[in-house]
């Protein structure tokens, strides 16, 4: 793979139309409804040029002290996850003829192939984490495999955080390292504007290759790096993973569930925006002639009633007992299951949350009381 | 310890099974064979697997297999109606077909229990998940020690597969113990739990491997009794239940902790899971 080159913003423009050509749908960050969110673009003019986002616990606007940046802003409220594994498909349909026969078809596959552009090196991170649910195990998803197999994905290299990002902590960001075909890091100053780009796979390589570049000079790396320290500098969040597994597993009946149960909502917002949140329901529909059906899967959150209903009742009747359960399987559960953290520190599930509940600041309750350590420190 | 999911290829779609026969055994529930209606069929099943099986327009439902047979294909299971897909599917008619995928899950520990004394504790709706390890047993006699079934159910009319109680309770080679938790003066069997049976059942605790399924409070008492006999902890198997909508470890619905009931489970070692089952709400 070859090293790093430069080019300049309209040679963006190329690069998304290569990827056109290459038979991929583009998609990237626009603004819509007051928030940026990943949908489909033509062109670099669909970029949220200048758009920056101020974001707080439960607090979300948009801002235009970006300049001439098109990726000033940080992650929205939607996920690259809608993309590879849609909020609602169709796995089946079903007809059931006169004699009582019954034929299954199976949803024909998405041929798209698919391009994102501007993936931040904490929800690249979150594909990886998908991959490993959808793709790792015993069984492997259809659908998302057939996704994913095609997505050709641009990071982009954030050069400022939102209050809310703890990614550093995390260990996820703000510099994409693995997993992506090109990243960039976007440079405005006195040099002028334009992109740092890299390599990260054959295609990648491939891709610059038929660009307009020249390899990167000094004085570009070094904007470049400094565009990421500064992000990372900018981050006061965080969260410490330092035995986190072994810390939730103790204190699975802490008083801190219940007070955050107080608080929350059971509203399920987080799980919507979470990048990796992978649960799903089915709901099975007949037509009005009652001879076909369809079984569909949709995003479930695990703060609803019937996420764990079995006859009889829910097993998670209560708030503390399903905001635990969310927390848990981010921080410590999928770890066992998955050999990694189910959070990579985007920080959606703070910015959206309606009463601003903190993950990091819920597990440093917990970890400040830690009930393994007996009382002493209970009103710390 | 326990043989693991098989790997499934991708596809969640279900294949059709056409309904061969149907016995109603209580009040609400019913005993169901399939055969398969086309030429595809699913995988044979272990003990202790479970199907995903769908009613059509209505979904499907998780539900252990009574018997399943290699050769042909043909399946039986014994289902209560107690909500939309479950009613549906005690609802079909002879001759219907529904969809069935699977097998999923791990299964009981037969290869390990081979040479043991065999205690089989089942409550309620737990016997249909055990009928192939008592069946299994009786196959390969001489393989195992002593064969005891302890069945517990709430009344006399709950009782299920009474035809076969009756003809395993008179085999000389396997001890068949029933309860049932009230009953009418015509019940002339015994009352009260079924942790009431373990003391006196017929088994060596220092070499026996105990399977126990029902609901999850009789687990944990007659976890609890076994341990107290004298059964090693990690000779203790559990078959859980959760809710479950895609069987493969993809849906999140079926979580205990870190373990995924429908592909880790729903038979676990008890020592694997008396962690998790011992905090409420989990
Ligand atoms: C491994 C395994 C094996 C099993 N084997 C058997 C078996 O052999 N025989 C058998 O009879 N059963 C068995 N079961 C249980 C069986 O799967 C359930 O009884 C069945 O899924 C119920 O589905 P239903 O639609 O009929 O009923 P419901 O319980 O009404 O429907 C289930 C779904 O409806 C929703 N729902 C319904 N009512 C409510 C409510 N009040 N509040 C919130 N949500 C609600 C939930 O989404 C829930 O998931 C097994 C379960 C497991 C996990
Ligand atoms: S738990 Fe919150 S911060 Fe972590 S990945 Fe999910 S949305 Fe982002
Ligand atoms: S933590 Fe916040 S976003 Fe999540 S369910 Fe509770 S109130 Fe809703
Ligand atoms: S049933 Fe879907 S993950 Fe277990």
């Amino acid at each position: 793979m070859s090293a790093a080159v430069t080019f300049e913003l309209d040679v963006l423009d190329d690069l998304l139309a290569a990827l056109s050509e290459r038979g991929h749908t583009l998609i990237g960050p626009t603004v819509r409804q007051g928030a940026v969110v990943y949908g489909e673009i033509g062109s670099a003019a669909d970029l949220p040029r200048g758009v920056t986002d101020e974001q707080e616990p439960g607090r979300y606007r948009l801002g235009a002290d970006g300049g001439a940046a098109l990726f000033a802003h940080n992650v929205g409220p939607s996920s690259w996850k809608s993309h590879l594994f849609p909020p609602s498909l169709r796995l089946w349909s079903s007809r059931r003829d006169g004699q009582g026969e019954l034929r299954v078809e199976e949803e024909p596959l998405d041929e798209r192939r698919l391009a994102f552009i501007g993936v931040r090196a904490c929800d690249l991170q979150a594909i990886l984490v998908q991959d490993r649910t959808f793709l790792d195990g015993a069984h492997r998803d259809r659908d998302y495999e057939a996704r994913r197999r095609g997505c050709f994905i641009v990071a982009v290299n954030c050069e400022r955080s939102a209050s809310t990002c703890f990614c550093v902590s995390m260990g996820t960001g703000p510099r994409a390292e693995a997993g992506f075909d090109v990243a960039l890091t976007e440079i405005v100053d006195a040099g002028g504007h334009r992109f740092l780009a890299e390599p990260g796979s054959e295609r990648g390589a491939d891709l610059l290759g038929a660009l307009s570049t020249r390899p990167a000079d000094g004085a570009d790396e070094r904007a470049a790096e400094a565009a990421t320290e500064r992000a990372a500098a900018g981050q006061d969040r965080a969260l410490d993973t330092d035995g986190i597994k072994e810390l939730l597993y103790a204190n699975l009946e802490h008083p801190r569930w219940d007070e955050v149960a107080d608080r929350c909502l059971s509203c399920g917002n987080c799980t919507q925006v979470c990048p990796t949140c992978f649960c799903t329901t089915v709901d099975d529909v007949t037509d009005l002639t009652g001879s076909e059906a369809e079984h569909v899967r949709r995003w479930d959150s695990c703060f609803s009633l019937e996420h764990s209903y079995i006859h009889g009742g829910s097993v998670r009747a209560s708030v503390r007992s399903r905001y635990r359960q969310w927390m848990t399987h981010k921080l410590a559960t999928w770890i066992d299951q998955f050999g990694t953290s189910g959070c990579v520190g985007c920080g959606r599930c703070i910015t959206w949350c309606p009463v601003g509940i903190d993950i990091t600041e819920e597990a440093a309750a917990i970890r400040a009381t830690d009930l393994r350590e007996g009382l002493e420190h209970a009103d710390a | 310890m326990c043989p693991a999911a098989e790997a499934v290829a991708g596809g969640l779609a279900p294949l059709p099974y056409r309904l061969t026969g149907k016995r109603q055994e209580t009040a609400d529930t019913w005993t169901l064979e399939l055969e398969p209606a086309r030429a595809e069929r699913m995988a044979p099943f272990e003990p202790g697997q479970f199907a995903m099986l769908y009613a059509f327009g209505a979904g499907e439902a998780p539900i252990s297999v009574g018997a399943s047979d290699g050769a042909s294909g043909r399946m039986v299971h014994t289902i209560r109606a107690v909500g939309a897909v479950t009613e549906a599917l005690c609802a079909t008619a002879t001759g219907q077909e529904i969809g069935a995928r699977g097998p999923f899950g791990a299964a009981w520990p037969l290869a390990d229990a081979e040479g043991a004394d065999v205690v089989v504790v089942a409550g309620g709706l737990g016997l249909p998940p055990v009928r192939p390890v008592l069946e299994r047993v009786l196959a390969e006699r001489e393989r195992f020690g002593t064969l005891s079934l302890l069945y517990g159910g709430r009344s006399p009319d709950d009782l299920l597969y009474r035809d076969a109680l009756e003809e395993w309770g008179a085999r000389p080679d396997m001890d068949v113990e029933v309860t049932v938790d009230s009953a009418g003066a015509d019940w002339r069997g015994r009352v009260g739990v079924v942790t009431t049976l373990i003391p006196r059942a017929r088994f060596d605790p220092g070499r026996a491997v105990a399977m126990v399924v029902g609901p999850e409070v009789m687990m944990r008492f007659t976890v609890a009794a076994l341990r107290e006999r004298g059964v090693p902890a990690e000779r203790i198997h559990v078959s859980l239940e959760r809710s479950m909508k895609c069987a493969v470890g993809v849906c999140g619905h079926c979580m205990l902790g870190p373990e995924f009931v429908c592909k880790d489970g729903p038979v676990f070692p008890y020592t694997r899971v008396e962690r998790w089952l011992g905090v409420p709400a989990l």
